[in-house]
C-alpha cells in the first residue's frame, strides 16, 4: 500500500508549484489555474486521509470542493471577462488602478 | 504454463479480448461508412457506390488507401502540438469507452469464465460519460488549433452542442439507474432479465426498461444524436454554414481520423441505448452451449445495427436545426423534460418500494 | 487492491498497483511545472487537464473511485472546458514578458524549492513511511457516498445546489454585454 507520507508529498508538491504558479505568472487566466492546481492539492489530501483513517466524510468533501471549484471558475472567468471588456489586457500588472 | 499466475491469465485474456474489440471495431467503422452511403442513396433514389467490388463492399478499402496516400497539407501559422493532438485525442477516446461496453454473456473454458466485455467497472456508466465530456476537447481544440475563423467558429458551436446535450444524456438515464440499483452496465442488463409480471400475471413482454422509461429513452436518443454531431443537429458540419466545421484544415489521415471517430461515437452511444433500455443481449436462446454462447452477442448485435440504421435513416430523411434552434431546444425542452423525467420516476419508485 | 468487479462485488487479485501511484504522481508533478512554465495559455490548461486525469487515477488507487470520475466528468470535462472557451473567446497569446524586478525573479525559484523542502521534511518528520498502515477498505462506491452525502450531509448539499444558482446568476449578469 502507498505510503500516506508518500501521497502527503505528492499533495504539497502540487500545492507548492501551483502557489508558485500564483505568485509569478502575468496571465490572469494561468493565475486562476494555478489557484484550481492549489484545490486539486488540496483534494489528494483529503482522499489520502480519507484511505487512511477509513472515513468516507473525506471523499465527500473532495466532492464538496470539486462542486464548489466549478462556481467559482464560472464566477471568476465571468469577472476576467468583464475586466478584459474594460481593460483590452490579460495581464494582472495593467489592473493597478487602486494603487497609490 | 502450470506457473502462470492468475494474474498472468488476467493479463493475457484483456490482451487478447482488446485486441478483437479494437479490431471489431474498425472493420465496423469502415463499413458503417459503406452502410450509410448505400443507405443514404437509396433514400434519395440512386445507387450510392457499386464499382468497386459487389455491391461497392470494397469502397471503405478504396477510401482507406486514398486518406493513406492523401497529400498531408498543414496550414501556416497553426499551433502544431495542439493540431496534432486533437485527432489522436478524438481517435483514442471515442474507442476508450467501448472498455466497458458488455457484449454478450460469458463462456466458461478450462475452469475459467470469461466475460464478453473487456472489464466491468462498478461506476461503469460514468466512466462512458467521462470520456464523452473529454471527447468535447478534441472539437474545441481542433477548431482554435486550424487558425482560420470557419473552423474556429464551428469547433466553438459543435462543443457549445456538445456540452449542453450532455446534460440531457446524463439525466436521462438516471431513471434507469433508479430502476436498476446500480452505475455497473453488467449489472443494469442483469436487470433487464425475464419478463414484465403485472400483479403476478406474466404478460410475455421482455424485462426491457423501454417498457417502463419511453420518456427517458426519447430524451436520450434526441440528446445522443445531439451529443454525436449527427443529423439533424450537425449544423456545425454544415458545408453551406461553415465550409467543413472543424475539421476544414484537416486533411488525409487527420481527417479521416475524425471521421472514424464519429462513427465510432454513434455505435458507443447505440450501445449504450440497446444496454440501458433495450436489455443488452437478452433475447431467445436455444440449442447447445456453442449457440447459448454467441446467441446473445447476435442479440446485441441485431438491436445495434437496428440503432444505427435508424440514424442513417435520419440523416437521408430530416432537415437540419438551425443553430439557435437547436441550442434553444436542448436548454428549454429537453433538460425540463429529463428532469421531470427523473421526478416521475422517484415518485413511482419510491411508491413501489415503499413497505 | 480491488481490479474489475462483477456488478459492484469487487473481486481481489493479488497484483501490485502501487508503482502505478509513483507513475501517475510524477506524471502530475511534470504536467503541473508544465502548466507554470509554458508561455501559452492554451498549453496550461491543457497540461491541466493532463494533472487531472492523473489526479483521478491517484483516487482510483487510493480507493476513492466515485471522486475520481467525478473529478473527470465535472473538473476535466466542464470547468476546464469553460477555461478553454475563455482563452479561446479572449484570444489569449503569449505572455508579454514583466517589467517588474529581475531579481525577485532570479531570487524566486530557490526560495520555492526551499519552502517545498522545508515542508516535505515536516511530513516526513510527522508521518514516518514504515509506521502508517492504511484501515480496512471502506466500500466507496456510489451507493455508500449517496447513503452519507444524503443523510449526514443533507445541508451542505442543499447549501451548495443554492451556491450554484447563485453563481449561474453572478456569471450572466457579469459577463453581459449590454446592461
Amino acid at each position: 500500500m502507498v505510503p500516506l507520507s508518500h501521497v502527503l508529498a505528492l499533495s504539497v508538491t502540487l500545492f507548492v508549484i501551483g502557489a508558485a504558479g500564483f505568485v509569478f505568472r502575468k496571465n490572469i487566466i494561468t493565475v486562476f489555474m494555478c489557484i484550481e492546481l492549489m484545490l486539486n492539492a488540496v483534494n489528494l489530501a483529503f482522499i489520502g486521509f480519507s484511505r487512511y483513517l477509513g472515513n468516507l466524510d473525506g471523499q465527500l468533501f473532495a466532492f464538496f470542493v470539486i462542486v464548489v471549484a466549478a462556481a467559482e471558475a464560472a464566477v471568476g472567468l465571468a469577472i476576467i471577462i468583464a475586466l478584459y471588456r474594460n481593460r483590452e489586457s490579460l495581464n494582472i500588472e495593467d489592473l493597478d488602478s487602486m494603487k497609490l | 504454463m502450470a506457473t502462470f499466475s492468475d494474474t498472468g491469465w488476467l493479463l493475457l485474456i484483456t490482451l487478447i479480448k482488446i485486441a478483437v474489440v479494437v479490431l471489431v471495431m474498425l472493420t465496423s467503422i469502415a463499413y458503417l461508412t459503406w452502410l450509410e452511403r448505400k443507405v443514404v442513396a437509396h433514400i434519395q433514389s440512386r445507387w450510392g457506390p457499386y464499382l468497386v467490388g459487389y455491391s461497392g463492399l470494397m469502397q471503405p478499402l478504396a477510401d482507406g488507401l486514398k486518406f493513406i496516400l492523401k497529400e498531408d497539407i498543414v496550414p501556416l501559422e497553426v499551433d502544431t502540438i495542439v493540431y496534432w493532438l486533437a485527432p489522436f485525442l478524438a481517435l483514442t477516446l471515442a474507442f476508450l469507452s467501448i472498455a466497458v461496453i458488455p457484449f454478450g454473456e460469458s463462456f466458461t473454458i478450462h475452469g475459467r469464465t470469461i466475460f464478453f466485455q473487456i472489464t466491468d467497472l462498478n461506476v461503469g456508466l460514468l466512466f462512458v460519460f467521462a470520456v464523452t465530456s473529454l471527447g468535447v476537447y478534441s472539437v474545441a481544440l481542433a477548431g482554435w488549433s486550424s487558425n482560420s475563423k470557419y473552423p474556429l467558429l464551428g469547433g466553438l458551436r459543435s462543443s457549445a452542442q456538445m456540452i449542453s446535450y450532455e446534460l440531457s444524456l446524463g439525466l436521462a438515464v438516471v431513471g434507469v439507474l433508479m430502476m436498476a440499483g446500480t452505475l455497473s452496465l453488467r449489472g443494469i442488463v442483469d436487470s433487464q432479465s425475464g419478463f414484465w409480471h403485472i400483479a403476478g400475471v406474466n404478460t410475455f413482454l421482455p424485462h426491457w426498461n423501454i417498457f417502463v422509461q419511453p420518456v427517458g429513452f426519447l430524451v436520450y436518443f434526441t440528446a445522443a444524436v445531439a451529443d454525436t454531431n449527427r443529423v439533424p443537429f450537425d449544423l456545425p458540419e454544415g458545408e453551406s454554414e461553415l465550409v467543413g466545421g472543424y475539421h476544414t484544415e484537416y486533411s488525409s489521415m487527420k481527417f479521416a481520423m475524425f471521421f472514424m471517430s464519429e462513427y465510432a461515437n454513434m455505435i458507443t452511444v447505440s450501445c449504450l441505448a440497446t444496454i440501458l433500455f433495450f436489455g443488452g443481449w437478452h433475447g431467445p436462446v436455444f440449442g447447445p452451449y456453442v449457440l447459448r454462447v454467441l446467441l446473445p452477442v447476435f442479440w446485441f448485435c441485431f438491436k445495434l445495427f437496428c440503432f444505427l440504421f435508424f440514424y442513417i435513416w435520419m440523416r437521408g430523411t430530416l432537415p437540419r436545426f438551425r443553430y439557435d434552434q437547436l441550442m434553444a431546444f436542448g436548454w428549454k425542452f429537453l433538460l425540463p423534460l429529463g428532469l421531470l423525467n427523473v421526478l416521475a420516476t422517484s415518485f413511482v419508485v419510491a411508491r413501489i418500494s415503499s413497505p | 487492491m480491488t481490479v474489475g468487479a462483477r456488478h459492484g462485488v469487487p473481486v481481489r487479485i493479488e497484483t501490485n498497483l502501487v508503482p502505478l501511484f509513483y507513475i501517475f504522481g510524477a506524471l502530475a508533478v511534470v504536467a503541473a511545472l508544465s502548466v507554470v512554465a509554458q508561455r501559452m495559455p492554451v498549453h496550461s490548461a491543457l497540461s491541466l487537464i493532463v494533472v487531472l486525469c492523473s489526479l483521478a487515477v491517484v483516487y482510483l488507487l487510493l480507493g476513492a473511485e466515485f471522486v475520481a470520475v467525478i473529478q473527470v466528468i465535472v473538473y476535466a470535462g466542464a470547468i476546464m472546458v469553460l477555461f478553454v472557451f475563455v482563452i479561446m473567446l479572449l484570444n489569449a497569446g503569449r505572455e508579454t514578458p514583466s517589467h517588474r524586478s529581475r531579481m525577485a525573479h532570479w531570487l524566486g525559484a530557490p526560495l520555492v524549492a526551499a519552502f517545498l523542502l522545508e515542508v516535505l521534511f515536516a511530513i516526513w518528520r510527522q508521518f514516518p513511511a514504515g509506521a502508517s498502515h492504511a484501515a480496512a477498505a471502506v466500500d466507496a462506491g456510489p451507493a455508500a457516498i449517496g447513503h452519507l452525502l444524503f443523510r449526514n450531509y443533507v445541508l451542505p448539499f442543499e447549501v451548495t445546489s443554492i451556491l450554484i444558482l447563485v453563481a449561474i446568476l453572478g456569471a450572466v449578469v457579469l459577463a453581459k454585454k449590454e446592461f
